[in-house]
């Protein structure tokens, strides 16, 4: 972000087009929407912090990030108290939208280039829903990623990285890959 | 490829000036609008600002449609739809919006109803809900605060849900924003304080927060130069044209930085004890906002460093050594909130307010994690840190 003060910098090389790897970014965008749909619903049975998130969210609330064209996004719903995926193509609408512009910006935060809360900032991500709900969400993404991604990745991820010792977050994060495993694998 | 992005969008024309008001007429003709209807609420109708506006259209040829003044302090549905049927009834095709912020949220609400037809405002609730541009619609801000009149939003109490709405649409803006010193010249010194600290927390938080960007900046900068150099001359001597102003253009460039660049800790705070225990807004901003400035240098330091040119000028700027401004400029701002509890009164603290103990703090803490404004804010927020921050502004 410039700053008024403004500082010397080098141009990057213009862009024609989308550029080559504007489809290889969409299949990254797609891939992290599923990841990050079953993390968080792995989360959220492992993880204290997580779950309590979610646990202040309204019976049969539904959560869904997309990309705007839709050629990707995610969707969560709570079911019985407990968080599930959900399907894009419900025909009721979602309690909480968060919406990416367009790919591009999809890519910038799933590829931990930028925080969620710095694409709220830039505008790429858009918001539809109650702002405490979306709260809600915000913080347990937050912990999810604190907790699962290697700290040089998450610390690009997030405005600030939690307090967490290591053998906690390791232990956390192999609990939580784990369900998500059995999730997969098990039907449960 | 670097990653710089912002975006930034104000349409509303604003005309500024000595007898600003008597231009009205040519912007209703411009957009071919022959009967506004007038939105207010009592207490600025009872100020005779009602008579003064109609008077200032009349007298250069155009004519004016009836008053709605039935606008409660918190804009509400009933009074919405109340304002719509009366638009209806009277064959108006245009809206003036004459008053504060409650004022320009329900005249931005009624404009949908005006505009759509119907009853049923929820059903265009949230955000980018409406398709097309709405009637003709100019406003005219009798506080130098809030900045409404160069907003896209509008928060509107739903008396039978029992909880508040907001809407969000770029057609929600105002076509015109018609800034006469005239307007707040009679306003009391206390809320002319507490507005006017309101609009220099919209600047200071647009100029430190997360979206900041080149033109945010530059609306701010120009918005704190203003009411650093005029809010006392203006608490002093009230009736000071030229003061009034100032601080209404001021009021109107922080409204525009915030649209670009939302704020952060002190709106959640204020939020806060605003639901909670019916603190003034300005006046819960301008509490809150050195100890939050306090608690962002970890983050911003060179920003707020950078607050001390706007807010006490190029001599001192100069003079303070480069790691020593941060603190300055906080200090000049605990200087104007202490002319202006001299002067007015305004509270200082949380305990000056005298509507919450410090057994409240906590709950406070608690719940202002959950107002959106916190994502914008540059220091990641917790509990602790809140609760911290709200310890600092209880004084004592």
């Amino acid at each position: 972000m410039s700053t008024s003060t403004g500082t010397a910098r080098q141009l990057p090389k213009p862009v024609r087009g989308r550029g080559p790897g504007y489809a290889l970014q969409r299949a990254y965008v797609r891939i992290m929407m599923w990841l990050i749909s079953r993390l968080l619903v792995a989360a959220a049975a492992v993880d204290a912090g997580v779950g309590r998130e979610f646990d202040q969210l309204p019976r049969s609330f539904r959560f869904v990030m997309r990309v705007r064209s839709g050629s990707a996004g995610l969707a969560l719903e709570k079911r019985d108290g407990r968080l599930g995926v959900a399907s894009l193509r419900e025909s009721t609408a979602p309690d909480l939208v968060f919406e990416f512009k367009h790919v591009a910006h999809a890519f910038l935060v799933l590829s931990f280039s930028e925080s969620t809360p710095q694409a709220f900032a830039n505008d790429r991500l858009l918001v539809d829903g109650e702002f405490p709900n979306a709260m809600r969400v915000l913080r347990a993404l937050n912990r999810m990623q604190a907790v699962v991604l290697p700290r040089f990745v998450a610390v690009r991820a997030l405005k600030a990285y939690p307090r967490i010792a290591p053998g906690e977050k390791i232990a956390l994060a192999v609990r939580i890959y784990a369900r998500m495993l059995l999730q997969l694998f098990g039907g449960k | 490829m670097s990653r710089e992005y912002f975006e930034f969008f104000c349409p509303v024309k604003i005309v500024s000036g000595h007898r600003a008001l008597e231009n009205i007429s040519f912007e209703l003709d411009a957009r071919g609008a022959k009967r506004p209807l007038l939105v207010s609420d009592r207490g600025v109708s009872g100020a005779g600002l009602v008579d003064l506006v109609s008077e200032a259209i009349t007298s250069e040829g155009g004519a004016v449609g009836p008053v709605f003044e039935d606008v409660p302090p918190d804009s509400s549905l009933d009074a919405v739809r109340a304002a719509a049927r009366l638009y209806r009834e009277s064959g108006c095709d245009s809206l003036i919006a004459i008053g504060g912020g409650s004022v320009m949220d329900t005249a931005k609400a009624v404009n949908i109803l005006a505009t759509e037809g119907g009853d049923d405002l929820r059903r265009f609730g949230g955000y980018n809900n409406l398709a097309r541009p709405l009637a003709p619609f100019v406003a005219v801000p009798t506080t130098s605060g809030t900045g409404s009149e160069v907003t896209a939003i509008s928060v509107i109490k739903d008396t039978e849900l029992g909880e508040k709405t907001f809407y969000y649409s770029q057609f929600l803006l105002p076509d015109v924003a018609v800034l006469d010193p005239r307007t707040t010249l009679k306003l009391p010194g206390l809320i002319t304080a507490a507005t006017a600290m309101d609009a220099l927390t919209h600047a200071v938080e647009a100029y430190t927060c997360l979206a900041k960007n080149p033109l945010s900046d530059a609306y701010a900068e120009a918005a704190i130069r203003r009411i650093s150099r005029w809010l006392v001359p203006v608490l002093e001597s009230p009736e000071h044209p030229e003061g009034r102003l100032e601080l209404a253009q001021a009021a109107a460039m922080a409204g525009i930085a915030f649209s670009n660049s939302p704020v952060g800790l002190v709106h959640a705070l204020a939020h806060t004890v605003g639901a909670m225990f019916g603190i003034h807004h300005g006046a819960g901003n301008s509490i809150f906002l050195p100890y939050v400035l306090e608690f962002n240098l970890a983050a911003r330091r060179a920003e707020i460093g950078e607050l001390l040119l706007y807010l006490a000028g190029s001599d001192a700027y100069a003079t303070t050594a480069r790691e020593r401004r941060a603190e300055a400029a906080i200090a000049r701002i605990v200087d104007l909130k202490e002319a202006a509890h001299s002067l007015c009164g305004m509270p200082r603290t949380l305990s000056e307010t005298g509507r919450l103990s410090l057994e409240d703090l906590p709950e406070v803490a608690r719940r202002s994690l959950d107002d959106g404004t916190i994502v914008m804010n540059p220091v990641d927020v917790t509990e602790a840190d809140a609760l911290a921050v709200l310890e600092r502004a209880w004084g004592e």
